[in-house]
C-alpha cells in the first residue's frame, strides 16, 4: 500500500527561523508543502520518513532567506497493481460504488466489475447484486458503510496545476457558467474481489468481511 | 512543484513500518510541544490521523520488528514473491481463500497441503486479535474436554 520515494528539492528557510536546527526547519517545509497533497505520477504522500542529504546552503542577492537542496525520502500511499485492500462503501451513483480507505476517498468500481448480475436501485440510490441459489434469488444490497474488500485494477493521475493565460481567455467566455468540474488528481479503479467457488457460505465470508 | 522524483519505488513498506513511523511522529510533536506548530501543519495533522485511524485497524497493531523478521524468514521456503509476502504480512490471512486472492495463479504453484502450511504459519508467527485468539483456545479446550 504504502512506498518510499526518493526525492529532491529545493527549500527556503526564511532568515527568522534560523535559530532554529536546520533539520527541524527543513522537514517541517518538506511536510507543509507534500503531507496530504498528490503527486502527479507519484501518488499520494503521507509524510517525510528520512533525510539523506543535505547540500550547502545558499542565500541569493535580495533574499535574506537560505536555500538548500535536500535529498530525502517520502512515504506516499501508491498501491501497486492487483493489490488487495480494505475499505467502507462511501456512496453509490450510477458511475459505480464509491470506496473509502479514509485517508483517500477517490476509489470507484466500474459497474461492470461488480458480481454480475447487478442493477442500481433508484429508489434507495444503492447497487444490489441478484444472487441467485437453489433456493431463489437473494439480493444483497452494498449499503453504505459496509466493509469491501477490492482489488486494485487500473490508476489515473490527473494534471491539476492551474492552465496558463491562453486557456484562461477561453474559458472568460464561459464566465457565466458556473465553476469548472473540479478533478480528482488521483482515481483508483478497482474491482470486488471474486473467484469461482462451491459453497455458498465462503460467497458471504468473502462479500462481507 | 519544483521537486524532482529521483526513484518512485525505492522500496515498498508494509503497514507496521508506516504505523510505527507515524505513531513516533506523534508522540514526537506531543513532546514538542504546540508552540512550535504553525497553522502550515494542518494537512500533516490530517493525513496522519486519518492514515493512523486506517492501520490501526489492521493486523499490524499486533506486530512487533521481531515478529516481521521472523515471517520473513519462515516465508523463504514457500517462493512468493516480495509484494505477495508483503500482502500476507498486511492482511494476516486466515483462510485459504484469502491466500488465493493474494497469490497469482495460486492454483498452480501451491498444493492444497502448501497452502494449509502457509496458513498455519501465518496462524502462528503473525499475532492476531487477542481476545479472538483466547475465544478460539477456550473453544478447543472445551471441545477436548467433552470429548
Amino acid at each position: 500500500m504504502f512506498v518510499l520515494v526518493e526525492m529532491t528539492d529545493t527549500v527556503r528557510i526564511p532568515p527568522w527561523q534560523f535559530e532554529r536546527k536546520l533539520n527541524e526547519s527543513i522537514a517541517e517545509e518538506l511536510n507543509k508543502k507534500l503531507a496530504n497533497k498528490v503527486v502527479y505520477n507519484v501518488g499520494l504522500c503521507i509524510c517525510l520518513y528520512d533525510i539523506t542529504k543535505l547540500e550547502d546552503s545558499y542565500i541569493f542577492p535580495g533574499d535574506g532567506a537560505s536555500h538548500t537542496k535536500v535529498h530525502f525520502r517520502y512515504v506516499v500511499f501508491h498501491p501497486f497493481l492487483d493489490e488487495i485492500l480494505v475499505g467502507e462503501i462511501k456512496s453509490c451513483s450510477q458511475d459505480g460504488v464509491h470506496v473509502s480507505i479514509g485517508f483517500f476517498d477517490d476509489i470507484v468500481i466500474p459497474p461492470e466489475s461488480l458480481q454480475q448480475p447487478a442493477k442500481f436501485d433508484e429508489a434507495e440510490q444503492v447497487w444490489v447484486w441478484e444472487y441467485e441459489t437453489e433456493e431463489g434469488a437473494h439480493d444483497l444490497y452494498m449499503d453504505i458503510g459496509e466493509e469491501i474488500r477490492f482489488r486494485v485494477v487500473d490508476e489515473t493521475f490527473v494534471d491539476t496545476s492551474p492552465t496558463g493565460p491562453s486557456s484562461a481567455e477561453a474559458s472568460t467566455s464561459n464566465a457565466t457558467e458556473e465553476v469548472q468540474k473540479k478533478e480528482a488528481p488521483y482515481t483508483l479503479v478497482v474491482t470486488m474481489c471474486i473467484i469461482p467457488i462451491v459453497s455458498q457460505s465462503q460467497w458471504l465470508i468473502l462479500f462481507l468481511k | 512543484m519544483s521537486c524532482s522524483r529521483k526513484d518512485a519505488n525505492a522500496a515498498l513498506l508494509s503497514n507496521f513500518e508506516v504505523f510505527q513511523l507515524l505513531t513516533d511522529l506523534k508522540q514526537q510533536r506531543k513532546e514538542s510541544g504546540k508552540s512550535k506548530q504553525s497553522s502550515g501543519q494542518q494537512n500533516l495533522n490530517t493525513i496522519m490521523y486519518e492514515t493512523l485511524k486506517y492501520i490501526s485497524k489492521t493486523p499490524c497493531r499486533y506486530q512487533s520488528p521481531e515478529t516481521v523478521r521472523e515471517f520473513l524468514i519462515a516465508m523463504k521456503g514457500h517462493k512468493l514473491t516480495k509484494a505477495e509476502k508483503l500482502q500476507l504480512l498486511n492482511h494476516r490471512p486466515v483462510t485459504a481463500v484469502e491466500i488465493q486472492l493474494m497469490v497469482e495463479e495460486s492454483e498452480e504453484r501451491l498444493t492444497e497441503e502448501q497452502i494449509e502450511s502457509l496458513l498455519q504459519t501465518v496462524a502462528s508467527i503473525l499475532p492476531g486479535d487477542p481476545e479472538e485468539q483466547q475465544r478460539d483456545s477456550a473453544m478447543e479446550t472445551e471441545g477436548r474436554g467433552s470429548q
